[in-house]
């Protein structure tokens, strides 16, 4: 007997196929028929996903993101045409920058009246394709089985990215046989290439005649899974670690060989030491700007070996001696096993003076002030004492992040969400609802600036309406934070436009019924966030930070990473 | 100091399938480079569609490019080369006045000298033909047009094909064939 069902329908199927559990969306006229057949796959005896109403298409996208990078798995959002799509282009491009495995659904008019300037028309595909990994349309309900496999399979493969799926009207409705179909094949797709003995092989030689080798560790690793070999290979040769802020979580903060965060706002020695190291291996990392600082003098003295399974990022940035294009959780053991037993203990030891200067200049005086009103790094270094150690982290973008990152503790793979490479405003909140659908049972702590909290803030309704257990901490210092540092940097104190004039936090926490405390006072802090952490679903918790704080140490953008200043 | 420009010639090969262009276009526009010329037709393997672009760039550019092409999921192989590499032809398409061709004799004789082709005369135009390599089609153009007799005048794109034995994307699609099972 034929299954006669609507694309719709078969949308359902092939989603529920792929294992798909929860699904963040909002509804809108080109994408109704499938919010109909929604109806039944969401409730009762039926009932296969959980749907997530956001309050605003941007909040589907992060959430769709956070819940990715939490659980490893495929982060789906379903939106309407027109406005409805355009507003997650800022998570799609985010998930393309940051290798987030995201598969946007979206209705589009039907396929009739494309190219008419339709209501809620717009060339999705067009707009999507320079930031997505694939845009299709599925112009008929036939080629829904096939199309939704494949994106879900070209998503999460190899450097995983967003996909965008446009779903005119008509193939929502036409009615088809169901055919179920898995693509796990692409011919012009090659995601995971074959390792390279031979760079296995020089590689290995590179590092066992290195007398300072020095590893920087990407999110690559997190996506591999590779987090066990990873310490191996580490273990084995004794090689100091450093990771970027992506890969925070990818080794635990309190492993001997781990030397701290990278880039503009990372650890003092480990930025020096790049420029000191003979040989440095990068692993699933990119060399981002934020990262190597002035290009022409990074890393100069050093052999360097790079792993990546995206074979475009070889020599994008950085020159590379030994390339080694493949998955990490491959490339990672065939390296140890050719490696030497060492210790490189000297080597290591060096680092522990200008650690020591950082934490002196630095460190303590951010996380432990004895006066004056409340600092970021001393909020989050209060939240990392009393929170489990399982707790993800989530964070916005500027000031608040870069404290965050600082001053959290690792202990768990997957623990951090934040925009890295777009770093977009607005993405903590939702990011950090879809982390608590990717894993109910661990803490999120989600810091936010005062900007960044107002970006989003809408989703609060989501967080209420779901009770979503997000601890919001938001560091208020009435200003655009690290725009401002800048300002005041480099901008010979203009402060253009950074100062905000912010609404009562409280009252809008009462409006969503969310349970709110603040605190002005040091003596209060530790009390408070026992009272957050300690509180059943979502709270808020607001700090009223130094107007002025900056984060530290800082290499000034395009300045060599050895030039890291530790005062301003 | 920017590195020294040359001219480029990348061979791309796709599934065929819409959106493909835009996909390898924009790579190009977002480092702003131009693409000199362009050419898509069908290739000798059915179903894949074989580009042959020309752009002016340095070779650290060309190859991040070339890269960034082949990472899109539709297209299955993107390569480089320069044109000693490479068997290359343009055409180009000259019309011109025929009282004036018929006037002047020199007009004849240029084209014959040129090795191009006569392929339509009536009472008003004359359609010339040449094949060859940019240089040759623009000089006969130049040639041509001091006798003022050009009424319109094309080049095409340049197409071209590799001077090594075998074609490497039927190599790369057998191995991919080979890895599916």
């Amino acid at each position: 007997m034929k299954d006669r069902i609507t694309g719709s329908k078969a949308l359902m199927r092939a989603l529920q196929a792929e294992g798909v559990k929860t699904i963040f969306g909002y509804p809108g006229g080109a994408i109704m028929p499938v919010y109909d057949a929604l109806f039944d796959y969401t409730r009762g005896e039926k009932k296969c996903f959980d749907h997530i109403l956001v309050r605003h298409e941007q909040g589907a996208a992060h959430a769709a993101e956070g819940y990715a990078r939490v659980s490893g798995e495929v982060g789906v959002a379903l939106v309407t045409s027109g406005p409805g799509v355009t507003n997650t282009l800022t998570g799609i491009a985010d998930a393309m920058m940051d290798s987030t495995p995201i598969v946007v659904i979206a209705g589009q008019v039907a396929i009739s009246t494309l190219g008419t300037d339709a209501f809620q028309e717009v060339d999705l595909v067009g707009v999507a394709q320079p930031i997505s990994k694939w845009s299709y349309q599925i112009r008929h309900a036939e080629d829904v089985a096939w199309a939704v496999s494949r994106a879900f399979y070209i998503a999460r493969s190899g450097r995983p990215g967003p996909v965008v799926l446009d779903f005119p009207k008509n193939a929502q409705v036409e009615e088809i046989d169901w055919q179920p179909m898995k693509v796990n094949f692409v011919r012009s797709y090659v995601p995971y290439p074959k390792l390279d003995a031979e760079a296995v092989r020089q590689a290995a030689e590179l590092i066992n005649n290195a007398k300072k080798p020095l590893a920087l560790v990407g999110q690559g690793v997190e996506l591999g899974n590779a987090q066990s070999e990873l310490v191996r290979f580490l273990e084995k040769a004794g090689i100091p670690a450093g990771r970027t802020m992506l890969g925070l979580s990818a080794l635990p903060s309190n492993h001997p060989l781990n030397v701290g965060m990278l880039g503009m706002h990372g650890n003092y020695a480990v930025n020096l030491k790049e420029q000191e190291c003979d040989v440095l291996i990068a692993i699933g990392m990119r060399f981002s700007d934020r990262v190597t600082g002035n290009l022409k003098t990074y890393a100069k003295q050093a052999k360097i070996i790079h792993l990546d399974i995206d074979r475009s990022e070889i020599d994008k940035n950085v020159k590379t001696d030994v390339a080694v294009v493949a998955d990490c959780k491959e490339s990672l053991p065939a390296i140890t096993a050719l490696i030497n037993k060492n210790d490189h203990k000297a080597w290591r030891d060096s680092f522990r003076q200008l650690d020591e200067m950082e934490r002196t200049k630095v460190i303590e005086p951010a996380i432990h002030p004895k006066e004056g009103p409340l600092l970021m790094g001393e909020v989050v270094n209060a939240v990392a004492e009393q929170s489990p150690d399982d707790t993800i982290l989530v964070t916005d973008v500027g000031q608040n992040q870069l404290f965050a990152t600082r001053y959290f503790k690792y202990h768990h793979k997957r623990s951090i969400c934040t925009s890295g490479g777009l770093g977009t405003m607005g993405y903590g909140m939702p990011a950090a609802i879809g982390a608590t659908f990717a894993a109910p049972n661990r803490t999120v702590c989600c810091f936010m600036g005062d900007g960044g909290f107002q970006m989003c803030i809408e989703e609060l309704g989501t967080i209420m309406e779901q009770q979503a257990p997000v601890k919001m901490i938001v560091m208020n210092n009435h200003y655009l934070g690290n725009v401002r540092q800048w300002q005041d940097m480099f901008w010979l104190r203009r402060k253009s436009f950074t100062k905000m004039l912010n609404p009562n936090y409280e009252l809008i926490a009462q409006g969503y019924g969310i349970p709110y405390a603040a605190v002005t006072d040091r003596k209060d802090l530790a009390a408070a966030v026992k009272k957050m952490l300690s509180t059943d679903g979502p709270f808020i918790l607001e700090c009223a930070i130094l107007e002025d704080d900056n984060v530290l140490p800082m290499t000034p953008p395009g300045m060599d990473v050895d030039k890291m200043m530790l005062e301003v | 100091m920017e590195e020294k420009k040359q001219l480029y010639t990348l061979l791309v090969y796709s599934e065929n399938v819409a959106g493909i262009l835009n996909q390898i276009t924009a790579v190009f526009t977002r480092r702003q480079v131009n693409i000199e010329s362009l050419n898509v037709s069908a290739s000798s393997i059915p179903g894949v569609h074989k580009y042959t672009i020309t752009a002016w760039s340095n070779e650290d550019q060309i190859q991040k490019i070339v890269r960034q092409i082949e990472k899109k999921i539709d297209v299955v192989k993107a390569n480089y080369f320069t044109d000693e590499q490479l068997f290359i032809r343009e055409s180009g398409l000259y019309k011109l006045a025929t009282p004036m061709v018929l006037d002047n004799p020199e007009i004849s004789r240029t084209i014959r000298r040129f090795g191009a082709s006569i392929i339509e005369v009536n009472p008003t135009y004359t359609i010339v033909m040449k094949h060859g390599i940019t240089e040759d089609i623009i000089s006969l153009f130049r040639a041509l047009d001091t006798f003022g007799c050009v009424l319109q005048y094309t080049r095409s794109g340049r197409i071209a094909v590799t001077r090594g034995m075998v074609e490497q994307v039927s190599e790369f699609l057998e191995q991919r064939e080979s890895d599916e099972f």
